[in-house]
């Protein structure tokens, strides 16, 4: 029996609620506003009141319009169909609503009912199985998408039987399986989740070992994100910190990649809406949309459901995580979903925490990261899910409350300056306050070895070390002005200078520069190192600079030039005149 | 506002507080309108039959048995082409003697466009102002405010730019504005011949300061008429949102909520992204673009105002007077437009963005010199090319009083590169270079 209740209080999108039956705390329910249906989630009980949180503007609600309870959590429906799809917080594609405007109550369907796709079978009857095993596979894109046992299902079950290989629809029969007490279950294409709740099935976590290769040299040289690792990038207003996540969207290696554009610019989406249909996959050719979902709610789109929006993210990422699949998720910008945490608490007249936020945000923050992870299938198999969420701080002060609770959780932290942003050196990244805690795991240490060359962590280190040296020395040259300090000064300054323009700096909006693989950062890094072990003779600073300016030009000519082209070698050959010259 | 059936008279107020009145009543809507003692309120809290409503203009002088009328709807205004030429206030009620105007009644403040409909913004609006044209170029669709002192030339550089640019209709969205102020833009709207196209709606600062919080909804549901129904281009501009956020604390604070940051109420990001999100390119042509200003406080752009508007809007503009030349100069460090690459190189010559990035890098190091210079310490040869290079570009480029073509930009910064820098020190990408740098 679903309860029922009537609305008796509205503060903005904070109702209340008098119910008749019982409710469950997450309940959603269904606020009836002269027939159009308004979607809200219960937040608190006390006594017979109800406080829920309505995913709409409550315009208009007026006390004692009716309330249905569900009798469930907010859910995501999984299946094929999920990549390349545009949602809402809610899980609503966004595609298939009528209209330029949205319309209040309009809910739309997550998958196309009606799509055929062709399913290959993998169990067997007699097969005992578990949840988040594997029972078939359709093509969804290039990707397997497997049809799995639901996540919902306890315990073991035996395969009755499973759909012979051919073309069905999402809602059809794909296996019949009987729990222990001998009941039959139907599984389709399609399988429900609660958002909030943390997809299991998996036989165990272990730490992360690989890296996630993004294409952007300040990442992938100083500080790599590690394949089911957590990121995060905060950095004041204007300092690029939503370039540099389209960046990662873009270049990522990552199977699936799943946008959260959480209270953040519409605008912003669009770009994506209108780029992504053209770009191409780096990795593997294909449209870059085909394996990326966006999940969708700006800043002026309800407040609630912004919250919901990265659980819904969350819990998309998860399942293809369950299908060995490697899943990127990006979250911008988490500090708005814990504005929206902030909206909700202050209604409900809690006792605030910090800047108003609510006392449990760490917990909220660091729950949500702790769902990443690389994981051990039962088969065998691994899958990660890789998150990577930005943050934008007030005031561009890192001593607010949601930057130091991320820094609790998140593993690597990639902090824009506002003095590199302004000087337009970006990307952003502050190369001495970032850092990758990856870098210190002995099993990344050898990852990388195998993966770039022997010496690799060693030639990064050098080059931070590089970078820290020559900033305390510019701080001492504009103390001692340049004719205080002696000339090797200079030298160590304009080597960081060179490290900084030809490695960290990155045109984002250069089609080649733009990507830059492994194999293109392993050779320039490696060139830039060579050329600080050069012993030039300088006789006065300005010949130094002098000279570093011609080199860091040509190396940034040879960044807009495709990796080992006829360009690239030519001004390889400039470079080396220029500096055998000076020997 | 006429009477409707279902009016219900209350004569019995609760509660009385600076900004709003509580009272028993039954069927009220959340967000309708009432009147108490002839003056408009809205519906904001509802608990049970205890109805809170916000008075616009203040509860001085309201009895506790002050006649209140619920109308059953929201705030409206009435849209049709008429608007074009007229000035009203917070309400929708013309201020210029003229008739009212008639036409549909739309709720303001009404919904969001569904993101996946949007067009990306792909129009350049020129403004003939280098210092924005060529280092942060405007888009239509696009959402940008000044951060400006109090003391800086901000309305006149809006008004202008609003004049200059190429679109349908103007609509100005005056909150707090001075007398003084509000004249100067109907002067200046007038003197450009140019009454016909521009709507305004002001709230001058001798009006109730909780009158302003329907400006920029009355003034957005015009747009949203001519951009939508008549796919023009529409731009709106709007003066001052920080005395709009003001206002917010000031209602958020009579109804006893917990402040966040600098006694801002902790929804000040979403209110504010409501307004700058009705930003938008239609998919039929038509479009709003917003141009805001934002006062600060001695500069500080930290504030809770400045910084939410900050992670909104596409960019923002600051103004600077430049002590070396004497002009008034669009900052090219701390101003930005998040869209400009949108256009620039594909709607603007193919060397914008290189040429645009070399010379605020080599105005960067002209600043570097100069507090090398200020710190006593002598100057390298290239410290003083970028120190002469740095008044030429201040004239020539960033100054507000400049007004040229952008091609014309371009090429002024190329001669300005080779008047005092060798080709590798401007760090172009060499093909530019070869095509453009003046012949000897």
């Amino acid at each position: 029996m679903k309860a029922t209740g009537i609305v008796t209080g509205i503060i903005s999108n904070l109702v209340t609620v008098r119910f008749e039956g019982d409710v469950a705390q997450n309940e959603i329910c269904y606020i009836d506003l002269g027939g159009t249906k308004m979607m809200a989630e219960v937040i608190k009980v006390s006594g017979k009141n109800a406080f829920v949180q309505v995913y709409e503007s409550t315009r208009g609600l007026r006390q004692g319009d009716k309330v249905e309870f569900e009798g469930h959590m907010l859910e995501v429906q999984l299946g094929p169909g999920l990549l390349s799809s545009s949602y809402d917080g809610l899980q609503n594609n966004l595609a298939t609503m009528d209209g330029v405007f949205l319309k209040r109550g309009e809910y739309t369907a997550p998958l196309d009912h009606d799509k055929v796709w062709h399913f290959t079978p993998l169990a067997h009857p007699g097969d005992t199985v578990y949840a988040a095993d594997w029972l078939g596979e359709v093509k969804e894109g290039w990707l397997p998408h497997k049809i799995m046992v639901p996540f919902s299902f306890k315990d073991e079950y035996q395969v009755k039987s499973v759909a012979p290989e051919g073309d069905y629809k999402i809602d059809d029969t794909m296996a019949v399986l009987t729990d222990q007490q001998g009941e039959e279950h139907i599984v389709t294409m399609v399988q429900k989740w609660p958002v909030k709740v943390a997809v299991g099935g998996y036989v165990e976590k272990p730490r992360p070992f690989r890296i996630m290769e993004t294409g952007v040299r300040c990442i992938d040289t100083l500080n790599p994100i590690a394949e089911g690792g957590t990121g995060f990038i905060p950095g004041p207003f204007g300092c690029g910190k939503t370039v540099l996540q389209h960046a990662i969207a873009k270049q990522g290696d990552a199977e699936v990649i799943v946008m959260a554009a959480c209270g953040e610019r519409a605008n912003e989406v669009v770009e994506i809406f209108a780029e992504f249909p053209e770009l191409i996959d780096p990795h593997t050719g294909r449209h870059l949309m085909e394996r990326t979902t966006i999940i969708c709610n700006t800043s002026n789109m309800p407040v609630a459901a912004r919250e919901a929006s990265v659980y819904t993210a969350m819990t998309i990422c998860e399942y293809y995580r369950a299908m060995g699949m490697k899943a990127l998720l990006l979250a911008d910008s988490t500090s708005r979903w814990a504005q929206a945490l902030r909206e909700m608490s202050n209604r409900m007249e809690e006792l605030p925490g910090q800047d108003a936020f609510p006392v449990d945000l760490s917990a909220i923050i660091s729950n949500f990261y702790a769902r990443a992870g690389i994981v051990k299938l039962r088969n065998g198999q691994t899958g990660a899910v890789t998150v990577i969420g930005t943050v934008s701080p007030a005031g561009g002060n890192l001593k607010e409350p949601v930057t130091e609770s991320t820094k609790k959780a998140a593993r690597c932290f990639y902090s824009l300056a506002q003095a590199r942003a302004d000087k337009k050196r970006y990307p952003a990244v502050d190369p001495i306050d970032s850092y990758s805690k990856y870098l210190e795991y002995p099993e990344v240490v050898e990852y990388l070895k195998e993966r770039v060359s022997k010496d690799w962590v060693d030639k990064v280190l050098r080059a931070k070390n590089l970078i820290r040296r020559g900033k305390e020395i510019s701080e001492q040259i504009n103390i001692l002005g340049d004719d205080g300090v002696p000339i090797s000064y200079h030298e160590q300054f304009w080597k960081s200078e060179l490290i900084d323009f030809v490695i960290l700096q990155q045109d984002a909006f250069d089609p080649i520069d733009s990507l830059c693989p492994f194999e293109r950062q392993e050779f320039m890094l490696s060139l830039v190192l060579k050329i600080c072990d050069i012993p030039f003779q300088f006789d006065d600073y300005e010949q130094c600079s002098a000279k570093y300016k011609e080199i860091i030009n040509v190396l940034r000519q040879m960044n807009y030039s495709v990796f080992r082209s006829e360009q690239f070698n030519q001004y390889l050959e400039q470079l080396n005149t220029l500096l055998n010259h000076e020997q | 506002m006429s009477n409707k059936a279902f009016q219900r008279t209350y004569t019995r107020l609760e509660a009385i507080t600076k900004a709003t009145v509580t009272l028993h009543a039954q069927g009220v809507s959340n967000d309708e309108l009432a009147t108490v003692s002839g003056r408009l309120a809205q519906v904001v809290k509802i608990k049970g039959d205890l109805i809170t409503l916000q008075v616009f203009s203040g509860t001085e002088g309201i009895p506790t048995n002050a006649e209140v009328l619920f109308h059953g709807e929201p705030p409206t205004l009435a849209v049709s082409d008429e608007l074009a030429g007229r000035f009203f206030n917070a309400y929708g009620d013309p201020i210029d003697g003229g008739p009212k105007v008639e036409g549909e009644r739309r709720q303001i403040g009404g919904p969001s466009v569904n993101p996946f409909k949007r067009k990306q913004p792909s129009q350049i609006i020129p403004t003939g102002i280098a210092g924005i044209d060529l280092n942060n170029t405007l888009v239509s669709g696009q959402k940008i405010p000044f951060f400006a002192d109090p003391d800086q030339p901000y309305n006149a550089v809006m008004a202008q730019v609003a004049l200059r640019a190429d679109v349908d209709k103007i609509i100005l969205g005056g909150m707090g504005l001075s007398n003084d102020d509000y004249l100067y833009f109907r002067h200046e709207f007038e003197n450009a011949g140019a009454l016909n196209k521009i709507i305004s709606f002001v709230n001058t600062t001798d009006q109730p300061p909780v009158e302003r919080l329907l400006i920029p909804d009355m003034a957005l549901t015009a747009a949203e008429y001519f951009a939508v129904n008549k796919n023009e281009k529409v731009l709106v501009l709007l003066t001052d949102m920080t005395l709009y956020a003001d206002a917010l604390s000031i209602v958020s604070n009579r109804m006893d909520q917990i402040p966040s940051k600098d006694s801002m109420p902790g929804s000040l990001y979403s209110d504010l992204a409501k307004i700058y999100e009705k930003a938008v390119q239609l998919p039929s042509g038509g479009s709003i673009t917003i141009i805001a200003v934002t006062t600060l406080n001695d500069g500080d752009i930290t504030h809770a105002i400045p910084d939410n508007t900050g992670y909104i809007t596409e960019g923002q503009l600051y103004l600077r007077a430049d002590t070396d030349t004497g002009k008034v100069i669009i900052d090219p460090f701390r101003s930005l437009s998040r869209l400009k690459q949108l256009v620039q190189g594909k709607q603007t010559r193919e060397d914008h963005s290189q040429v645009m990035n070399a010379s605020v890098r080599l105005y960067a190091d002209a600043q570097n010199a100069k507090t090398k210079l200020e710190n006593g310490f002598d100057l390298s040869d290239y410290d003083g090319r970028c120190l002469d290079y740095a008044k030429d570009y201040a004239t020539e480029i960033l100054s507000i009083d400049v007004n040229i073509g952008l091609t014309e930009m371009l090429d002024t910064c190329w001669k300005i590169f080779a008047k005092y820098f060798s080709k590798a020190e401007t760090g172009i990408k060499q093909e530019f270079v070869d095509k453009y740098w003046p012949a000897e």
